[in-house]
């Protein structure tokens, strides 16, 4: 390629992560970022922190509405997989499909993943009260990124044993002689706990960064982010893990 | 070439910085071009491969010998896969937008530049492991762009489908990653990243259409994804998914595995296939709609209906995709919806060729080469398009499925009207990379002689399809005896390939000589009222985007939207009419 040239200067300053204006904070209940924003008359704002908060809110949504469609493929194997059979010699129709008894630790690990969700939304929300995160911005000390903190360890904690909990349940039914090959509701199971489990080590991961974020972080929009975004990570996670614990459970 | 000493006092700025590692959109842009340039180049080798052995299937090739069965298979596959996903997905899907989205919306940063240059990269990875396939012991997958199981799901089913199919789904699976990831940034841009004024009644055609096409990405790619993931375990993990049970392979039964089901595969992939093709088609539509304009000195004909069927479009094609599946197995009943699905999606599409009719006839039209291509692709999209309700008649289609008649609809509709709303689009947009025009005489040339060679290339399929011939087969022999007769048709679609090959390289010729020796471009060449023209960095939107032709007020017949519409309210500080009512 011939040397290409832009005819303006490439724009190199970074005019908008928002040293102007003041973070995002809860005056209703949803937690910052509501949806009051005028999309029209935005140019005085354009680029504060709340549009910050607002597309990095978009872009999480994106990719977890990728990955709803992700869980729903796998779970149309489910749907697909009971009817399939084959018609054996005897011209009779053969279904392989043979429930598996859902290992009973299963429901303590959906009662920890419930309450994680429930420890990183105190979290999140700590990250936006009003006289907090002011005092924050004002560079008076770190209240909030203090309150969170406890709550965000326990999130960790709680997650890691949700893990350590699936990784119980496998263990128990490879004890049984059920592998991921073994029959079609084995390849499911396995399948989809599997999936979420990797979604929920990258979620552990993001939430490790997130703790490292809210304390290293300079601007106070940019710690609200971090953790803003893991949470509603976290809690697609919850809500899809559910979804696919009821099947598991009642569907079989 | 920019020789600053990389010592100096600036910040240093070297080649590899400005151009190749770099967050910068239009640089991205430039990168994504040149994976589409190497894809397209690839391809088009090997589809002229294909067409050579239909004609000639005992003539060696050089350096090659004869093309064997499976060999003729794996050309097909690889021909299929690198268009549809490293052309025709890559190029009006990420390079085009990272070349002006930003710029049109009235900013001049993605949302996520870093987001966005990851996605360049895992795009480039996926590319490089598709090409493996080529290298790796015993070759290329055989089964085809969708990789129908059985086939693809068990290694000894054939030559390449070991490690070759392996690179296949390494490289698609990384395709769908970045695909996802740049259509996230993409969202956030339009939605969050607009500048002042710019509200979406006055979003350029061209924005909705990537709005639309993003989003049909972020959900297509994500299902064949999953499904790639259950094909994989199948290969890998001894699952069975997609593969039958007692399948025999050469007269072996596979031991063990329970039934699974092919169909699924389908199901799936057709779920992905189907808005596939439209996020590769509507970003030529939006453009299609936007040069019409400029070309004609006319505003767009209905606007919002246009934005709207746009919209339709996108929805109703996530549930068509039955219509590949009539003869599959699948319930009869359900192909019978999929069929009055299909006629559906045809009426916001037929809408807009509408609209584009009648928006050529309306104004004074300027036959540069943009807009030659443009018509061009209106051409191939209502030729290509008029064959879709004929297939989607699950009576019709029993006959036509997996003919040379399939062949020619998708190549008219997508192929060609695809890659002909690329030409018209790097057409148009080249002064903004180089600040030069091309060469206006050698786009005429290449634009006669690729229409006249598309045409004869894909236009006699339909009759090879309706006299039988069933396409993915090397050659045509035995007792049939409608097939002989076919041979001079063959023969014919061969030159005819050949010709449109060959006036390629009158572009390739016109895009490396212009970037130094065209004409100088200047501010606006084409009279343009969308921001990616505009002279300035941080554009404020007044008005409408496509304002042509006389207007209230008005001393130009355009009227750009960083421009206020009568001088007589310039003395507001803020338009009028960027205020919201
Ligand atoms: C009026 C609208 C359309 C209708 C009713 C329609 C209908 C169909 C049907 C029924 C088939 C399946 C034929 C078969 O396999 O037997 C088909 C195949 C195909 N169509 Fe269309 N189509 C339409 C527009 C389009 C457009 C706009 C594109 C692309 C931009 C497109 C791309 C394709 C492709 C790529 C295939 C073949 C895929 C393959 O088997 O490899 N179609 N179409
Ligand atoms: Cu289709």
């Amino acid at each position: 390629m011939p040397a290409t040239f832009t005819r303006h200067q490439v724009e190199t300053e970074k005019r908008d992560t928002g040293y102007g204006g003041k973070p995002p904070v809860d005056r209703r209940p949803t937690g910052g970022g509501g949806g009051d924003d005028n999309w029209d008359s935005r140019s005085s704002r354009h680029g504060g922190p709340r549009e910050l908060l607002i597309r990095y809110r978009l872009a999480v949504l994106s990719g977890l509405a990728g990955d709803f469609v992700f869980f729903a493929v796998l779970v149309s194997a489910f749907f697909v997989r009971p009817t399939a059979g084959h018609i054996d010699a005897g011209a009779n129709f053969v279904s392989d499909w043979h429930p598996i008894a859902i290992p009973p630790i299963l429901w303590i690990n959906t009662a920890i993943l419930l309450l994680s969700s429930l420890t990183i939304e105190v979290a999140r929300r700590q990250l936006f009260h009003e006289i907090d995160v002011m005092e924050e911005w004002l560079g008076l000390g770190r209240p909030a990124v203090k309150r969170a903190a406890p709550w965000l360890l326990a999130t960790i904690l709680l997650g890691g044993l949700f893990l350590a909990g699936q990784w119980i349940a496998w263990q128990q039914l490879s004890a049984q002689g059920l592998y991921f090959a073994t029959n079609p509701n084995s390849h499911f199971f396995y399948l989809v706990t599997g999936a979420h489990a990797f979604h929920l080590l990258l979620g552990l991961l993001a939430l490790v960064f997130a703790m490292a974020a809210i304390f290293r972080l300079k601007k106070v929009e940019m710690r609200q982010i971090a953790l803003d975004c893991t949470a509603w990570f976290w809690h697609a996670m919850t809500l899809f893990w559910i979804f696919l614990f009821i099947l598991l459970v009642c569907y079989q | 070439m920019n020789a600053e000493p990389a010592h100096s006092a600036a910040p240093s700025h070297g080649f590899l910085r400005r151009r190749v590692f770099t967050t910068e959109h239009r640089a991205l842009a430039v990168l994504y071009l040149l994976i589409g340039l190497a894809a397209v180049i690839v391809g088009t080798l090997l589809s002229l491969v294909i067409r050579i052995h239909r004609v000639w299937p005992t003539v060696p090739f050089p350096l090659y010998g004869i093309l064997r069965p499976e060999d003729y298979l794996a050309v097909v596959t690889m021909h299929g896969t690198l268009m549809v996903f490293f052309v025709l997905t890559v190029v009006p899907q990420s390079a085009f937008p990272n070349l002006v989205l930003a710029e049109q919306i009235g900013t001049r940063r993605m949302a996520f530049p870093r987001l966005n240059a990851t996605a360049f990269w895992i795009t480039l990875a996926s590319f490089l492991a598709l090409l493996a396939a080529f290298f790796v012991p015993q070759g290329a997958p055989i089964s085809g762009w969708t990789s129908y199981p059985p086939f693809s799901a068990i290694a000894a089913t054939g030559p390449g489908q070991g490690a070759g199919m392996d690179c296949w789904l390494a490289s698609i699976a990384l395709f769908c990653i970045a695909a996802v990831a740049s259509s996230a940034n993409f969202l956030a841009t339009i939605v969050a990243r607009r500048g002042p004024g710019m509200t979406f009644g006055r979003l350029p055609l061209t924005v909705w259409s990537w709005l639309t096409s993003s989003a049909l990405t972020v959900i297509a790619f994500s299902a064949l994804f999953g499904a790639a993931l259950m094909l994989f375990a199948d290969r890998h993990f001894g699952t069975s998914f997609f593969i039958p049970a007692g399948e025999v392979i050469n007269g072996i039964a596979r031991s063990g595995g329970a039934s699974g089901s092919p169909m699924l595969w389908l199901h799936l992939f057709w779920f992905f296939g189907h808005p596939e093709v439209y996020i590769s088609i509507l970003p030529g539509m939006g453009l299609a709609s936007a040069l019409l304009a400029n070309f004609t000195r006319r505003p767009v004909l209905g606007y919002r209906f246009m934005v709207i069927a746009t919209l339709m479009i996108g929805f109703l094609g996530l549930g068509v995709w039955g219509h590949h599946m009539f003869v599959s197995g699948m319930n009869p009943y359900a192909g019978t919806a999929f069929g009055l699905t299909t006629i559906a999606i045809a009426v916001p599409s037929s809408a807009e060729v509408l609209t584009w009719l009648a928006m050529l006839f309306r104004g004074r039209l300027r036959l540069s080469t943009p807009m030659l291509f443009t018509l061009g692709f209106i051409s191939f999209f209502i030729s290509g398009g008029l064959t879709g309700p004929i297939l989607a008649q699950p009576a019709l289609d029993a006959y036509l499925h997996n003919t040379f008649f399939v062949v020619a609809h998708f190549h008219l509709v997508m192929a060609m009207a695809g890659v002909f709303s690329l030409f018209a689009g790097i057409y148009y947009w080249y002064p903004l990379l180089t600040g030069r025009l091309m060469n206006e005489m050698l786009g005429k040339a290449h634009f006669w002689i690729s229409l006249i060679g598309a045409y004869g290339t894909f236009f006699p399929m339909h009759l090879a399809g309706l006299a039988g011939e069933p396409r993915h087969y090397a050659q045509l022999a035995g007792p049939v005896e409608s097939f002989p007769s076919l041979i001079p048709v063959e023969r014919g679609i061969t030159f005819a390939a050949l010709t449109l090959a060959a006036a390629q390289l009158i572009f390739l010729f016109n895009v490396f000589r212009s970037a130094r020796h065209g004409d100088r471009a200047g501010e606006n060449p084409w009279r343009a009222t969308t921001h990616e023209w505009s002279p300035d960095l941080h554009p404020i939107t007044r008005g409408e985007p496509y304002v042509y032709g006389p207007y209230p007020g008005g001393t130009k017949d355009f009227l750009p939207q960083w421009e206020l519409a009568a001088p007589a309210t310039s003395a507001q500080p803020y338009p009028s009419g960027a205020k919201p009512e």
